[in-house]
């Protein structure tokens, strides 16, 4: 049996590609995701550099993880609307994205789907504070729902950043 | 098509891969060793093209053989078209650029 190992980590759904570059620095060093929970990483000893990861949100399509296994990557498994995949290193190098279009189409994504929870939040929260003249404990909900609406919104703003660099390389090149 | 449609190079070397029937896999390898290891399709970026173009009609997917899950696709008569008149504007962008620059690039 090769030896596991599991570390819990947290990261915010904006810094997707921080979680994937520390992915990649485990691996990099021998270990190699090999499970993912909500926040629990599982890694399995490897060689040094023997795998590179890559995770992308994806809407659940059995079609997409056939397809990626076809042109030999492994998928590792899903968390919410996040699938992770690795791939051997021996087999070439590995991205999920090729061009500017099918990173900006990601992004956007993200994007929406930030702008909907918090949108929903707000929504909510704007309920719960028009209840709460009657109830603190409703004035309590509401406060936490505007509290999440505001950190989604941070969120969007990073999202909408990153879809604007994108889009301006994109007016010059591929 | 009255529209001038300019592809990424993504969508041109997929439909250069697809003139005879190919699977998503086969069309990355194909396409790495057309552009001399230049072009290398990432498999999210061509899945997602794939299912575009067959929604536009450029390409169809085929009927999946017994016994095998690797779908192949294949250009049709609008894709070609596409392809035939990016070739045209490729030629024009090669020419004016060797006209200008083509005769004075090698001092």
């Amino acid at each position: 049996m090769t030896e596991r190992r599991t570390e819990y980590r947290w990261f915010w759904v904006w810094d997707f590609e921080k979680e994937e570059r520390w992915l990649n620095e485990m691996a990099a060093n021998g270990w190699a995701l090999v499970d993912v929970e909500y926040c629990k990483y599982t890694f399995e000893k490897t060689e040094y550099n023997e795998y590179t990861v890559r995770l992308e949100m994806h809407p659940s399509d059995e079609n997409y993880i056939t397809f990626m296994e076809d042109t030999g990557a492994e998928y590792i498994g899903r968390v919410l609307q996040w699938m992770y995949f690795r791939k051997r290193s021996e087999l070439g190098s590995f991205d999920i994205f090729s061009d500017l279009d099918s990173r900006i189409s990601h992004v956007r994504r993200i994007h929406m789907m930030i702008l909907t929870l918090g949108l929903a939040n707000l929504a909510i929260g704007i309920v719960n504070l028009s209840i709460g003249i009657f109830s603190t404990r409703n004035s309590f909900v509401a406060i936490f729902n505007l509290l999440v609406a505001t950190l989604l919104m941070y969120g969007v703003g990073r999202m909408r950043g990153k879809i604007e660099y994108l889009e301006n390389e994109r007016r010059l090149r591929e | 098509m009255l529209e001038n449609i300019v592809l990424t190079e993504a969508t041109y070397y997929i439909l250069l891969a697809l003139y005879n029937p190919q699977h998503g896999y086969g069309i990355m390898q194909e396409v790495e060793e057309m552009s001399r290891g230049r072009v290398r399709l990432a498999a999210g970026t061509l899945y997602g093209a794939l299912n575009s173009m067959v929604e536009k009609g450029w390409i169809v997917q085929l009927p999946v053989e017994d016994g095998s899950r690797k779908k192949n696709y294949q250009i049709t008569a609008a894709g070609l078209e596409i392809l035939n008149n990016e070739i045209e504007r490729l030629r024009e962008l090669v020419e004016n650029g060797d006209a200008i620059i083509g005769g004075n690039n090698n001092d």
